[in-house]
């Protein structure tokens, strides 16, 4: 067991857990997601050193999947939590929507995590618009520490009123590390006893209106709920005509640039801990005592929506804050210095364009994506959501929407195309992706006989956030042994008759293999090729050595840089007078694959030395 | 006395190692910490960086013109997050003699100081050690206590090897002084 009054350096996603595990926390689940990924990993590692008996942890296929598990604990009377990024919210967005008439039982939290920047994201949504458009209390942490208290809080708040309470945390609170004050690990005692209630549990249209009307009772009462009120963060300065209003992570910002640049005095701050919906009594003193109100927040105005006063109060609506990217501390210490009528001290940072990133070398995503392009130059290639969304930088990724949509995107085109002028259309998809939302648009597909070739890019894992396990792993987030779902038998299942597995890494054989195929699909509708090799990050050191063919660069390379641009691999390196192509022996994973890129044969086997 | 260390690099290089161990000695030093750090899509080889601030502050990043210290894993680093710096602030950048300038900005050799003792996979290591003889924000032995710990499971050659990475950035630095 934990020692209590220990301190520990602990990552936001990991408070959060320990912050689960500390309020008796009975099940968690969630699909990956940049920057909620590592939230389930943690409650999966408590649950193992603390030997928490009666705690479910695991990763779902989807992020609805993942609520809709997690959800029915609740209302079987136990606390439970799902934890995703904020465009999985989107997907669990119809039970999150229905949840909220319903209510809970046992305490339900939903960790919806936002990602403003965006850093690692389709979108900057705000999640708490979310909340608010479902009628769902949202709770908005301002560092690791915070975050784990917001669980117990959550939790309280969502069993006294019957309802499922967001905890949103955004990037800066996910990925900051703190030394946190942790406390005892609380096992969950309640043994599971859902009690049939249809009306309730099964509503129909007229139910759900009553319920609809109990939701906004409880929004009533939770906008005076004493343990979420806003709190003055500066009480002894008195009653200042100006205020300002922070939440989330702008909250910790604010605290240290109000005391930096010495304005205490001058300005109220108030940290809003409950955004939506925000205190009634809060609203009507504020906009009573203070004549100018300045509001920072994370990523849409929602305090400031609800203060619907624009006389008195500056923001994103106003103009005064920006409405797109991330509040910046030192953006909002000009916008603080101004309002104070102070100077700021910060300087704002011109962005020098960085180094893009890039997939490894010895990726076998780079290696299918050289081959497509070659087999099929002039198509359409759609794509999807995770490593191989960097295949555009090879030029073989055209369209990036959502998780789901390389499959539908690519029969749309199809459809869209009539048959003498219809480019060949190959979508690629990962393997975990093509579980969680490409199931249904392959069927689609295959009902309307699109002429579409889909290559599942089957490296075994969830590649881009952390390698987490696919239901084809058959290994759960505690490492032990599930069931494992068979990707070939899947695609057969959904109606697909032309479906071959097939080695990327073999690129000549690969690349008769797409060609055959899209000649197929031509005439007969879709067909699935599965290329499969596993990811460099989940191998073992034996396993990558076991493979390893180096290569070398002949005397003949003239630097005419065709593998640099083509093949993209961070291990070629055009030298300075683009005379000729080096392997950097550091970052070269031996794959072999740029032996049959180069076009004058001028990358070569070497001897293993 | 209050650090705030902006540390840089490229996915793959260690960044978030090396402000992991260095977050986690000032923490055995009863110091207070705070680091924000990147995840995701720019571990891919992208530009990767961390804030550190040790002491009293309740904001995890940093603001330009500030850091008391950056410590760039890659030359082009430097241009790209010196603006973090305050008027008196140090960069140590992995770099050669020759190839860097800049006010306050002590070059260190890294990649050659890791190849000259086969130990490639260190080089942020070198990189710390060399920080660390820079400003005092913990000592040497705190951060060799936490190499013992982060390591203990592997074998003494990568503890070794660590260890004589960050002594040879440390001397690299301290002997100039």
């Amino acid at each position: 067991m934990t020692q209590i009054n220990d301190r520990q350096l602990m990552l936001g996603n990991e408070a959060l857990a320990r912050g689960l595990c500390e309020s008796g926390c009975q099940m968690a689940t969630a699909y990956p997601g940049t920057p909620a990924s590592e939230i389930l990993p943690a409650v999966a590692a408590l649950k193992k050193s603390e030997t928490l008996e009666s705690l479910h942890v695991q990763w779902a296929v989807n992020e609805k999947v993942a609520f809709e598990i997690a959800y029915a604990a609740s209302i079987a009377g136990q606390r439970s939590a799902v934890a995703m990024k904020q465009v999985g919210l989107n997907v669990a967005s119809d039970p999150f929507m229905s949840a909220a008439y319903l209510g809970v039982k046992g305490g339900f939290l939903v960790i919806s995590a936002d990602d403003p920047g965006p850093h690692s994201s389709q979108t900057e949504q705000d999640s708490r618009l979310y909340a608010m458009s479902a009628k769902i209390p949202v709770l908005d942490p301002d560092s690791p520490e915070q975050a784990r208290d917001m669980v117990d809080l959550g939790f309280r708040l969502s069993e006294q009123f019957e309802i499922p309470v967001m905890i949103r945390p955004t990037t800066r609170v996910c990925h900051a590390r703190q030394d946190i004050q942790i406390n005892k690990v609380i096992p969950g005692t309640v043994e599971a006893n859902f009690e049939k209630n249809p009306g309730r549990w099964a509503a129909t249209p007229k139910f759900r209106f009553k319920l609809h009307n109990e939701l906004e009772a409880k929004l009533a009462g939770i906008a005076s709920f004493e343990e979420t009120a806003p709190v003055r963060l500066n009480p002894d300065t008195g009653k200042p005509s100006k205020a300002i209003v922070v939440a989330g992570v702008s909250a910790a910002h604010a605290r240290d640039i109000v005391n930096e640049l010495d304005v205490s005095d001058r300005v109220a701050l108030y940290q809003v801990i409950q955004p939506y919906p925000l205190h009634t009594a809060f609203m009507d003193e504020i906009l009573e005592t203070h004549s100018d109100i300045l509001v920072l927040e994370e990523t849409t105005g929602i305090i400031e929506m609800q203060l619907a006063r624009r006389d008195k109060v500056k923001g994103k609506q106003s103009g005064h804050v920006p409405r797109t990217g991330e509040l910046l501390p030192e953006i909002m210490e000009a916008i603080i210095a101004e309002f104070c009528g102070t100077e700021s001290r910060s300087s704002i940072m011109e962005p020098v364009p960085g180094r893009r990133p890039t997939l490894c070398a010895g990726c076998p995503h780079r290696a299918s994506f050289f081959a497509i392009k070659r087999a099929a130059p002039k198509g359409i290639y759609t794509s999807d959501i995770g490593c191989y969304t960097l295949g555009m930088n090879l030029g073989a990724v055209d369209t990036v929407l959502c998780m789901g949509a390389a499959i539908s995107q690519a029969a749309g085109f199809a459809h869209a195309y009539n048959d003498e002028k219809r480019p060949p259309i190959v979508a690629t998809m990962g393997d975990s992706t093509f579980f969680h939302a490409g199931v249904p648009a392959l069927i689609d597909a295959v009902v309307q006989k699109a002429p579409i070739l889909l290559v599942i890019l089957d490296n075994r894992t969830t590649a881009m956030t952390g390698n987490q396990p696919t239901p084809a792993t058959g290994i759960d987030v505690l490492g032990e042994e599930v069931a494992s779902v068979d990707i070939a038998k899947l695609v057969e299942g959904c109606g697909i008759t032309y479906c071959k597995t097939v080695d990327p890494m073999d690129t000549k054989g690969f690349i008769t293999h797409i060609k055959e195929a899209v000649a197929y699909t031509k005439e007969n509708g879709p067909g699935v090729v599965i290329s499969r090799s596993p990811c460099l990050l989940s191998m073992s050191k034996a396993q990558r050595m076991e493979q390893y063919q180096k290569v070398e660069v002949s005397d003949d390379c003239d630097g005419c840089g065709y593998c640099v641009s083509h093949f993209e691999c961070p291990a070629l390196v055009l030298d300075s007078d683009n005379e000729r192509v080096d392997i950097d022996a550091s970052l070269c994973s031996g794959c072999g694959v740029c032996v049959h890129v180069c076009p004058k044969g001028s990358i070569v086997p070497g001897l293993v030395n | 006395m209050n650090y705030q260390i902006v540390i840089s690099g490229v996915g793959g290089q260690g960044v978030l190692f090396v402000t992991r161990l260095l977050a986690q000695a000032c923490m055995d030093d009863n110091k207070r910490v705070l680091t924000s750090e990147t995840h995701g899509m720019a571990q891919r080889g992208g530009t990767v960086i961390s804030h550190l601030k040790v002491g009293t502050f309740s904001s995890p990043l940093i603001r330009p013109g500030n850091a008391d210290l950056l410590v760039a894993l890659k030359e082009e680093n430097y241009p790209q997050h010196k603006g973090f710096l305050r008027d008196g602030g140090k960069a140590i950048v992995n770099a050669g003699e020759e190839s860097v300038k800049g006010a306050d900005l002590t070059p260190v050799d890294a990649d050659a100081m890791a190849l000259q003792d086969n130990n490639l996979h260190s080089t942020n290591l070198y990189m710390l050690g060399a920080a660390l003889a820079s400003v005092e924000v913990c000592s040497l032995e705190r951060i060799k206590g936490q190499i013992e710990k982060v390591f203990s499971a592997k074998s003494d050659t990568v503890r070794a090897n660590a260890l004589l990475a960050l002594e040879t950035g440390y001397n690299h630095i301290s002997k100039e002084l």
